[in-house]
């Protein structure tokens, strides 16, 4: 199944750097809408103004983290299936449990490669 | 010996006054007058089990008061004052640091794949593989920033340790009032443990089994 690549991303991320790292292997794969935002806040906002089809995010943000971002997704009627990876430093299991039980739909640790940015990307667009 | 009767009902009114005060950070002048305030009621009979606690509360006492002087020749207020900022400022130009050079090599590379894009395919692919691995490699950037983070944390708990511990001892009182504003605890701060040493921290594949688990 061919991903759509003109999907609407939104990248989440309080690194300028790990923004232009992440839009720069999107824009590898083929993905050109990519939008940015440095904390959960800004994401939300910016989700409520615009119609997004997936989600990538960092967890550890300040004033709003990754994982309250998750849950303020989920508990958005209009946001709740949107598909969200977290991609994050925290590679601790209670924190996959948290972000699992939060409803993410795929985790990537960082440091990360560019092949395992693809293959969640297809599997969580996939299913 | 009513005295020794009487006493206890007397210390533990006076320290349950103290702690209602202060909580556990009892200042060492209060508790020194309670120790004054015990001794001083010794009176008539003493018995053995007198004898050995007026020695361990002078023994306590001693120590107290050399842990006191030690701490005051360690120059707390030049640790909170002076080390502990001068080290968060050299961590913060650390920080700087690397965001500025990590930046300059992702222009340099977002060049070379500017340029990859018009050569032929055979220069074009290992030149965007190359630039894949630098840009891969670019992640180094945000996970020192992160251990970094961690230290400075760790220095202010550190300076905040110093400040009370000075307080309760009373060394240099008026010092110890710049204590950095405590920040309100999120619903997830226990969850924000940050990068974690190679030997502790779960791999990709440990994550993926772990989410998988769930299915």
């Amino acid at each position: 199944m061919a991903l759509d690549k003109d999907l609407q991303i939104l990248i989440v991320d309080d690194y300028k750097t790990m923004l232009r790292i992440i839009r720069n292997l999107l824009k590898q794969l083929e993905f050109n809408n990519i939008d940015e935002a440095t904390d959960g806040s800004m994401a939300l906002e910016k989700l409520k103004e615009k119609k997004y089809g997936m989600v990538i995010s960092d967890w550890n943000m300040q004033p709003m983290t990754g994982l309250e971002l998750l849950r303020a997704v989920r508990a958005d009627a209009n946001l709740k299936s949107l598909p969200f990876i977290m991609i994050t430093a925290e590679s601790k299991t209670e924190n996959v449990v948290a972000a699992k039980e939060a409803g993410v739909n795929n985790y990537i640790v960082k440091p990360f490669n560019a092949e395992t940015l693809k293959s969640k990307i297809e599997s969580v667009l996939v299913t | 010996m009513a005295a020794a009767t009487a006493l206890p009902v007397t210390l533990e009114t006076r320290l349950a006054s103290l702690r209602e005060m202060y909580g556990d950070a009892i200042p060492v002048d209060d508790l020194a007058d309670v120790v004054r305030g015990l001794v001083g009621s010794l009176r008539g009979d003493v018995s053995l089990q007198d004898i050995r606690v007026y020695g361990e509360l002078e023994a306590l006492a001693r120590y107290i008061h050399r842990a006191k002087e030690e701490i005051q020749h360690i120059r707390p207020d030049d640790i909170s004052d002076e080390h502990i900022p001068t080290a968060n400022v050299e961590l913060d130009a650390i920080v700087r640091h690397l965001e500025g050079a990590t930046g300059n090599i992702l222009d340099a590379t977002e060049n070379i794949e500017t340029v990859a894009g018009s050569a032929p395919p055979e220069i074009a692919d290992p030149l965007l593989d190359a630039v894949t691995s630098i840009y891969e490699a670019c992640n180094f950037q945000d996970i020192s920033g992160q251990r970094i983070t961690k230290v400075i944390k760790t220095l202010e708990t550190i300076e905040s340790r110093i400040v009370l511990l000075v307080e309760v001892l009373g060394v240099n009182v008026e010092k110890a009032q710049d204590v950095k504003a405590i920040q309100p605890p999120r619903d997830d701060s226990h969850l924000l443990n940050g990068p974690q040493l190679p030997e502790n921290a779960n791999s990709q594949a440990e994550i993926d089994a772990l989410l998988a688990s769930f299915d």
